[in-house]
């Protein structure tokens, strides 16, 4: 009875799986396994191996992990400063943070765009100071800001969630103990916190890892990620098995982190909401 | 004289306008077992706190052999604290946890190897080197953070009740641990509780506090046989506080009855408040005592009878006693005089809010 009724609440849940997750799993596995003519073929997977996909590959891979590291240098010591406010989730300082994220994403690119553009808001003002332009719109250098800035709260909130876990008086024992501030962070603090932090870091690389809005916008046409590379299989050049193909390439980077992130984080503690 | 191992002088300290400590002089000798002994929230972690040196006194000063510390952080202070909570490191493992201090002031391997074996002998734990934080039950949770304080041999060792979180059997047997650790160990030992029995069981002297202030300060045996005030006398054990009239020296009229007493130096017919412990009081035959009530209410309580004897002015005087008197019978009343003692009444309204009420 009870059985069938926990069955029957999770149905709404399982066919949306189904519809929404699985099949188009297993559409995207059929379109990667297969060429135009539904013969099978490996050409899609290994297609990643051209230069320009390679290239596109290793460039993703390489700012994504930019992006992370310098999240991660700008996250740790804000979210140790909200955790010494003893600031509470609701605060007004957690509500500054989490404020960029209900604005919509492509929004917030968008006006990034708008603040970096040659004639844009910021060099109208260095030309005003008669200070020099800065030209970092369509370099990878944009690409890494608008990484930065859309992903930052994701690795702040499951690091500062950790950290206001740990009781004061672990911190207190430490220095009692005659650890220093610094010796308290590396020896108390970064470790009771590493759930945190790989939450973080997967919640910043993986979505920077697949973008391809934040590469269109401030990194202009030149600029080709694998995240573009795939939108434009799919939209464009309309071959969807070799999209398909790339995107479990992708797929397969994604699942790597993840396996990572559930090693250290057995009990589930660096989820960020 | 020889001069005190840690003196707090005139400390005061206010949270959010409340004041917590007001003026709080203390001074602790080398080598005793003090107890900062009170109710709930009047201000025993907070002088713990600043003597580690996690909380600065807004005014005031504190001497650490002679030497200001005031405002010397806590990883530079040669004493070390266990915490209620324990706070061990739960990512490392027992043996880490002890030796963290040890590491921070980079001894030798073979040394800190050697401590380690040695702490966890003390606190009769032998073996527990790779055990996790979570494998292990409070108690003994309680005893490596006891270790991991001692292996750094300070010269004081703070614990804010420490056995607080135990069951009745196990608290017990820590108390004898660590009175057996002191006296090994020869450290000076500031311990804070609210338990009034297990302050009697291990301290050489207890500080008595209320709202921020000590209301007495002496050897178990003072605080017990002579309270100063109407509360250390009710929070030290259960009492019988009457009010009553010093008629002269070594005589005291309580509820119109003349008890002989040893205390002198109230006055002539002064007013004072009369402290008699319960297990003080004997029940006499009805002509034989000096007051004579009815016996209301009857207790096994073990050891004991509890029992309860009113008065015809309708007070109820507690009275624990082996012998057994059954409820509604006539009995009397009759204290030796050397139980029985004698307090100045409170002064003022204010000195009353501080004294009696909690
Ligand atoms: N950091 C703080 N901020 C604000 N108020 C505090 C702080 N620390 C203590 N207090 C207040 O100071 C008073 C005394 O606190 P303290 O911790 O010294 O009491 P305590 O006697 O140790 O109590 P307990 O037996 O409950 O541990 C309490 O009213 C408490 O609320
Ligand atoms: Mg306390």
């Amino acid at each position: 009875m009870n059985k069938n009724a926990s069955r029957f609440l999770a149905g709404p849940y399982i066919i949306w799986m189904i519809g929404f997750t699985v099949i188009p799993l297993i559409m995207i596995i059929l379109y990667c396994l297969t060429d135009g003519d539904g013969a099978f073929t490996l050409a899609n997977v290994a297609a990643i191996a051209t230069p320009e996909h390679r290239k596109a590959l290793f460039l993703s891979l390489g700012l994504s992990l930019v992006s992370t590291l310098i999240c991660l240098v700008m996250a740790y010591p804000l979210a140790l400063i909200l955790r010494k406010r003893n600031v509470g989730q609701g605060s007004f300082i957690v509500f500054i943070f989490i404020l960029p994220m209900w604005m919509n994403f492509l929004l917030r690119t968008m006006a990034w765009q708008t603040l970096l553009e040659k004639n844009g808001v910021i060099n109208g003002i260095l030309s005003a100071l008669h200070l020099p332009n800065l030209a970092i719109i369509n370099t990878p250098w944009a690409i890494i800001l608008g990484m930065v800035y859309n992903f930052l709260p994701f690795m702040v909130l499951p690091i500062y969630n950790v950290l206001i876990k740990i009781d004061d008086d672990v911190i207190n024992a430490a220095q009692d103990l005659g650890a220093s501030t610094a010796q308290t962070i590396t020896k108390i603090l970064i470790p009771l916190s590493l759930p945190g932090i790989i939450s973080g870091i997967n919640m910043v690389f993986v979505p920077a890892l697949t973008t391809f809005v934040i590469s269109n916008l401030l990194g202009g046409s030149k600029i080709l990620l694998i995240g573009n590379v795939i939108e434009q299989e799919f939209t464009k050049g309309s071959n969807w098995h070799l999209g398909s193909g790339l995107s479990l390439v992708l797929m397969f980077f994604i699942l790597v982190s993840m396996a990572l992130m559930a090693k250290y984080d057995k009990e589930g503690e660096g989820t960020a909401f | 004289m020889e001069h005190p191992l840690i003196d707090l002088v005139n400390i005061s300290k206010t949270f959010d306008n409340t004041m917590v400590l007001d003026d709080l002089c203390l001074s602790v000798k080398e080598n005793t077992f003090v107890t900062l002994l009170g109710p709930s929230g009047c201000g025993k972690t907070t002088p713990l706190r600043i003597i580690g040196g996690f909380e600065k006194p807004d005014t005031g000063k504190v001497i650490f052999d002679g030497q200001d510390i005031t405002n010397l952080p806590p990883n530079k202070r040669q004493l070390n604290t266990v915490f209620q909570k324990y706070a061990l490191f739960t990512h490392m493992t027992i043996a880490e946890n002890i030796a963290f201090g040890l590491k921070i002031k980079n001894k030798p391997k073979a040394y800190i190897d050697d401590k380690i074996k040695y702490a966890l002998k003390l606190v009769n734990l032998d073996g527990f080197e790779n055990r996790s934080v979570a494998s292990l039950s409070g108690g003994q949770q309680q005893r490596i953070a006891i270790a991991r304080a001692i292996v750094n041999e300070p010269r004081v060792l703070l614990l804010d009740e420490p056995l607080g979180a135990l069951d009745l059997k196990l608290r017990q047997d820590m108390q004898y641990e660590l009175i057996r650790l002191k006296n090994e160990l020869g450290i000076t030992f500031i311990y804070v509780t609210h338990d009034q029995e297990e302050a009697l069981t291990m301290s050489d002297t207890i500080v008595v506090m209320n709202q921020g202030y000590i209301q007495q300060m002496g050897s178990p045996e003072q605080i017990y046989n002579e309270p100063e005030n109407a509360f250390v006398a009710d929070f030290i054990g259960e009492s019988n506080i009457v009010p009553g009239t010093m008629i002269r020296d070594e005589l005291v009229e309580i509820f119109g009855a003349r008890f002989a007493c040893v205390d002198k130096g109230f006055g002539v017919n002064r007013p004072v408040d009369v402290v008699i412990r319960p297990e003080d009081i004997d029940l006499v035959e009805p002509e034989k005592g000096t007051l004579t009530g009815v016996c209301t209410h009857l207790i096994f309580k073990g050891v004991h009878y509890e029992m309860e004897v009113t008065t015809p002015d309708g007070f109820e005087w507690l009275v624990h006693s082996t012998d057994m008197c059954p409820v509604g019978k006539q009995v009397g009343i009759h204290v030796d005089p050397f139980d029985i003692q004698i307090m100045n009444k409170p002064e003022s309204e204010d000195e009353e809010a501080v004294g009696v009420n909690e």
